[in-house]
């Protein structure tokens, strides 16, 4: 079995590739591919993470009621824990929301200028 | 009515309205918005009034509680917050119907509404949630709503400035939910009460904190991630600008201090509370030296905002020393006495712009005669940012000053000296322009609505008025406190 840690090693430097990117690239249509190779780095890590077997102590068994516990069902760190999943799938509807908004932008300002760069390095010149 | 509803409301509310104004859109909006930031108003008071009573409380929505339902906490550090967005979203809806009134500004004024009630909304929740990933969920509810404000002018421009900004602060929001990712990889959990009994600084507990601050200190513009704020916050229409310089900030820096104080508390250290403490000294130096030498005024009074946000970070390395409590007290209360000023100062220069037609403060000689009001509400608003008494940032900056001077931190006690002096003089050097003897015998300058006139001076008083009502203010600061070290928190 692969251990579970090589894909969220793999996540850390996809999210690391994108960061590199974003900082870097000139036109903007490349940084937001590059925001979202970010984000699927960041899901990859959730996802994996929520799966192995991983944490110490599982939150819940500092007190209060721990359903899942009880009934035998899935524990955080668990390969059925569902609450990673459930983040991945709000981070995914952000992650949608915001490249759609972004490119929206982008188009309106290549309508206006007639390119997809930003047009000056911000300075902090007068 | 229990705080359970109370507290449903202030989310519930906001957000039904900004669905309605979009289906309904047309000149729905401006009504809408009026009613909620009443109701708001009201709300916000019960919340205040029963945290003072009963303290610190958790709401467990629809009854599940965590870790498998989501908690909303309410304390007092949420609730001060709560109402400087609650008095400075009041203040910019009346504002923003009159200014999207004028011919030219209601077809940004039909796209405003839905937007502004979006961002009451993730406000509200906020400062209400209880939960690290629930609020990765409403920053980007802030920012994505924001970006869609900036935009509004739809020049090239404004274009520019928001897809910036968008860019900026999703990197910034992605590296925080990578630090939740670990935290929930190594915990099990990102309720913040339940991380706070866990953590450890073990290297995933150090890589956590770490990505967290990182993006939250980009979408806080601490200098030297400012670099997108001047543009962002001068080429916005001007009730956009006082909500982003004002508030929006605020929310970013707030979820900082529930990381690092609430969350994280064991895996802080001297050393990284002295480098947030180092930047923030820099960003006070940087931002008012620049704010001096701009030209216009909208992006004088943004360079401000780059220097105040500098205050709030001293606390990170004060909070390590012997009196952490003054400077917890003053850093909340300079970011609620900062709100109003600044709000009240973008949206006097946005009157005067309007007015004048331009913000090159080079044009706005003599003006002081013919709109004395917004004048008198900057230089008013100026007396907050540059924390002469009896302002609310004179008694902020005291406070911080004593923390510092009582650990012996007389680098960091400084700051509030200087760089209130190079406030002093940014604020002086516009209202100066406008009392002076204008070139040409007529002044041009257009009449402006009553609301855009009286509603600066009405939030540069209650800057003024934070510093004379002190007492409950401060009351409600110790409520849930991670330093009110004789009241244990109630979770």
């Amino acid at each position: 079995v692969t251990d579970p840690r090589l894909f969220a090693v793999c996540g850390v430097v996809l999210f690391g590739m994108g960061l590199y990117e974003v900082v870097v690239a000139g036109h903007l249509v490349r940084r937001l591919i590059a925001l979202n190779l970010m984000s699927a780095g960041v899901f990859l890590v959730l996802v994996t993470l929520g799966s192995s077997s991983g944490g110490p102590t599982p939150g819940v068994s500092s007190g209060g009621p721990t359903p899942g516990v009880s009934s035998g069902g899935p524990t955080p760190g668990s390969p059925g824990d569902p609450v990673p999943h459930a983040m991945v799938l709000t981070g995914l509807v952000v992650s949608i929301s915001a490249t759609a908004l972004g490119l929206t932008l982008v188009r309106r300002l290549h309508a206006e200028t007639g390119h997809a760069q930003l047009p000056d390095v911000p300075t902090d010149m007068p | 009515v229990t705080v359970d509803a109370v507290a449903a409301l202030l989310i519930v509310l906001p957000a039904a309205a900004a669905v309605t104004a979009f289906a309904a859109g047309g000149r729905s909006g401006a009504p809408l918005a009026i009613a909620v930031s009443v109701a708001q108003l009201g709300l916000v008071a019960a919340l205040a009034a029963s945290v003072l009573a009963h303290g610190a409380q958790v709401v467990q929505v629809g009854g599940w509680g965590a870790p498998l339902g989501i908690d909303l906490r309410v304390d007092g550090l949420g609730v001060l917050l709560l109402a400087a967005v609650a008095v400075v979203g009041a203040g910019v809806t009346a504002y923003a119907a009159a200014y999207f009134d004028a011919p030219g500004s209601r077809s940004a004024g039909r796209a405003f509404w839905p937007l502004w009630l979006l961002q009451l909304t993730a406000f509200d929740a906020t400062f209400l949630s209880g939960d690290l990933f629930n609020l990765y969920v409403t920053l980007e509810l802030l920012t994505l709503s924001a970006v869609g404000m900036i935009g509004l002018a739809g020049e090239v421009r404004a274009l520019a400035a928001a897809v910036r900004y968008l860019v900026v602060t999703l990197a910034g929001s992605l590296l925080y939910l990578l630090g939740v990712a670990l935290t929930y990889g190594a915990y099990g959990t990102v309720d913040w009460g339940a991380v706070a009994a866990l953590s450890q600084p073990d290297a995933i507990g150090r890589s956590a904190l770490a990505l967290m601050t990182v993006g939250l200190i980009v979408k806080t513009a601490l200098f030297p991630m400012h670099f997108w704020l001047p543009p962002a916050h001068a080429e916005a229409p001007a009730p956009v600008s006082a909500v982003l310089s004002g508030l929006v900030l605020k929310a970013s820096l707030f979820i900082l201090l529930r990381v690092w104080f609430f969350a994280f508390p064991a895996v802080t250290s001297l050393r990284g509370g002295q480098l947030l403490a180092g930047l923030g000294a820099a960003a006070v130096l940087w931002g008012s030296i620049q704010a001096v030498r701009q030209h216009r005024a909208k992006r004088i009074i943004a360079y401000s905002t780059v220097a105040q946000i500098g205050y709030l970070f001293l606390v990170f390395a004060l909070a390590e020393g012997d009196a952490p409590t003054l400077a917890w007290r003053g850093t909340l209360y300079l970011a609620a006495s900062h709100a109003c000023a600044k709000a009240a100062a973008f949206l006097a220069v946005g009157t005067l712009a309007r007015q004048v037609g331009t913000d090159e403060i080079a044009q706005w000689r003599g003006i002081a005669r013919e709109a004395p009001v917004s004048v008198f509400a900057l230089g008013l608003a100026g007396v907050t940012l540059s924390g002469l008494p009896p302002s609310g940032g004179f008694v902020a900056k005291w406070l911080l000053l004593q923390s510092a001077a009582s650990d012996g931190q007389w680098g960091l006690a400084l700051v509030p000296l200087v760089g209130g002096l190079l406030a002093a003089v940014y604020v002086l050097r516009v209202v100066e322009v406008t009392l002076s003897r204008p070139a040409a015998e007529e002044v041009r300058c257009e009449p402006a609505p009553a609301v855009m006139r009286w509603v600066p001076l009405a939030l540069a008083l209650a800057a003024i008025a934070f510093g004379v009502v002190t007492t409950e203010p401060l009351q409600l600061l110790d409520i849930g406190s991670p330093f009110a070290g004789l009241q244990e928190p109630a979770w």
